[in-house]
């Protein structure tokens, strides 16, 4: 294995283009590093995107927008005050990964690339409208993250593209977010269901929202139907129910050792109530 | 297979060592530096054995390649007592009996020094979320958090 540290996306992007075997991107290599150990990977070229600038900065812009690199470890966005008071949705998202260990190298950036269904990060990063750009050997793009994964450990990114950075909308006023997720265990499991929800309001009724899920399809998803059950509403007990009744009717579980699909269909309504409940007192400003 | 030659700091000292690049800090650690008082237990991020900090950043040293330590300030639990003197948490786990057969040990006093660095006034319920990345399979952990809160008080006290 060839270990790399290029000192610009561009180049990070070029050896990966020019690369004849298997590469990885080493952000916090928690998900490499296992792979690594348990044989299922073993990459010829690891490129490590640590030394590049910027991919340790959490920045907002001028018109409140934000932009994470692709290098931020939980712990680092844990304690970025700003951000999670806008958006505490992803940051309990990212922070529900692994261990304080872990918190101190797991990354947005490798919890999405890694492509599983279960990510804990990624339904809230899809729900808050979050933008990954992309950069490769013909240049740049900018990708919804809701584009970005296409199956489990699968990406829509091609050979020689990497994720340069994040960006996050403006949380304007009267916005909230929240990620809940199912696990027997309170801590080091992996998520049965989880879900996200990210709303905005206007007075007391549901101006827009988004809801998206983990873990009961082959990639994290978008539910369109079941956000449209709340906008306009105060969330009150009824449209709640229509919401809960729209996700467990959209979603398409397994049954692994974790959960049967019965179980999963279940909770993902119960999950996206209490998701979207915790997102609106939020927005209210009341939690 | 060529190797990397790698010079960082580890408890305060200017070390260099050559890294295959498929080794973790963890190999390097105890092959290369004989440092082997950081455990090895699962080497999946699982256990927390291996816990160190880098750069005062709590870390599975199994979960990081050797390669990344360049120029890093790398602390083990070999550079814990100072001139021969335990650290009181060292003291507190003696004193409280909060270790059996002591292979998780110096996973747990890394991660917890650096707990204590942090929030030198941790609630129970902080120590026990803190150290989940801890497995311990003998003491069944409560003399382990009565062993942190106690050293916790005395250094505050101290402070
Ligand atoms: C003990 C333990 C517990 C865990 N618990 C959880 C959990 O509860 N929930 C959960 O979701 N995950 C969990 N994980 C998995 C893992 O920690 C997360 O997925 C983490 O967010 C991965 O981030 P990373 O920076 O470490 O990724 P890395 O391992 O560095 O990279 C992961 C993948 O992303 C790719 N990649 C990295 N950067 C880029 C880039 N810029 N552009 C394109 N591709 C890139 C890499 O090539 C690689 O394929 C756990 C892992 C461990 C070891
Ligand atoms: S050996 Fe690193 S966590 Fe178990
Ligand atoms: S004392 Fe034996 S594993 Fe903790």
């Amino acid at each position: 294995m060839k270990y790399h540290c290029p000192k610009t996306f561009a180049d990070a992007a070029q050896i990966a283009a020019d690369a004849t075997g298997v590469i990885r991107y080493l952000a916090g290599g928690t998900d490499v590093l296992v792979q690594m150990r348990a044989g299922m990977v073993t990459p010829d070229d690891m490129i490590d995107l640590k030394h590049i600038p910027g991919v340790k900065e959490i920045v907002q812009n001028a018109d409140g927008s934000w932009t994470i690199g692709v290098a931020v470890a939980g712990a680092e966005l844990g304690a970025h005050a700003g951000f999670c008071a806008d958006y505490p949705g992803i940051v309990e998202g990212l922070e529900l990964v692994g261990s304080t260990q872990v918190q101190g190298r797991a990354t947005l950036t490798g919890n999405l690339c890694n492509g599983s269904p279960a990510a804990d990060s990624v339904p809230a990063m899809i729900a808050a409208g979050a933008v990954a750009h992309v950069v490769g050997p013909n240049g740049a793009r900018d990708v919804a993250v809701a584009d970005i994964p296409v199956g489990p450990g699968k990406t829509s990114l091609t050979k020689g593209e990497l994720i340069s950075a994040f960006t996050i909308p403006a949380r304007g006023a009267q916005g909230g977010d929240a990620y809940l997720r199912f696990t027997p265990r309170t801590e080091m499991d992996i998520a049965v269901v989880g879900c996200a929800v990210n709303l905005t309001l206007d007075g007391d009724r549901v101006a827009s929202a988004r809801v998206a899920m983990g873990a009961v399809a082959p990639t994290v998803i978008v539910m369109d139907q079941a956000a449209d059950a709340i906008i306009g509403t105060t969330l009150d007990p009824q449209a709640l129910d229509t919401m809960a009744t729209i996700v467990s009717g959209a979603v398409k579980p397994i049954s692994d050792k974790r959960g049967t699909a019965e179980f999963r269909t279940d909770i993902a309504g119960v999950l996206a109530k209490r998701a979207a409940k915790i997102a609106y007192d939020r927005a209210k400003g009341t939690k | 297979m060529s190797k990397i030659h790698i010079t960082t700091k580890v408890n305060g000292e200017e070390v260099e060592f050559l890294a295959d690049p498929r080794d973790t800090l963890l190999d390097c650690l105890r092959d290369q530096l004989e440092l082997t008082g950081t455990k090895e237990g699962c080497s999946t991020g699982d256990c927390g054995a291996c816990s160190v900090t880098v750069d005062g950043t709590l870390v599975c040293s199994c979960l990081m390649l050797g390669v990344e330590a360049q120029d890093k300030q790398i602390e083990t639990i070999e550079g814990m007592a100072e001139d021969g003197e335990l650290h009181p948490l060292q003291r507190k786990f003696i004193e409280h009996a909060a270790l059996q057969c002591g292979f998780c040990t110096p996973g747990i006093l890394v991660a917890a020094k650096a707990l204590l660095a942090k929030n030198p006034d941790p609630n129970e319920t902080e120590v026990r979320y803190w150290l989940a990345g801890n497995l311990c399979r003998c003491t069944g952990y409560d003399k382990i958090i009565r062993a942190v809160m106690d050293a916790a008080a005395e250094m505050r006290g101290a402070a």
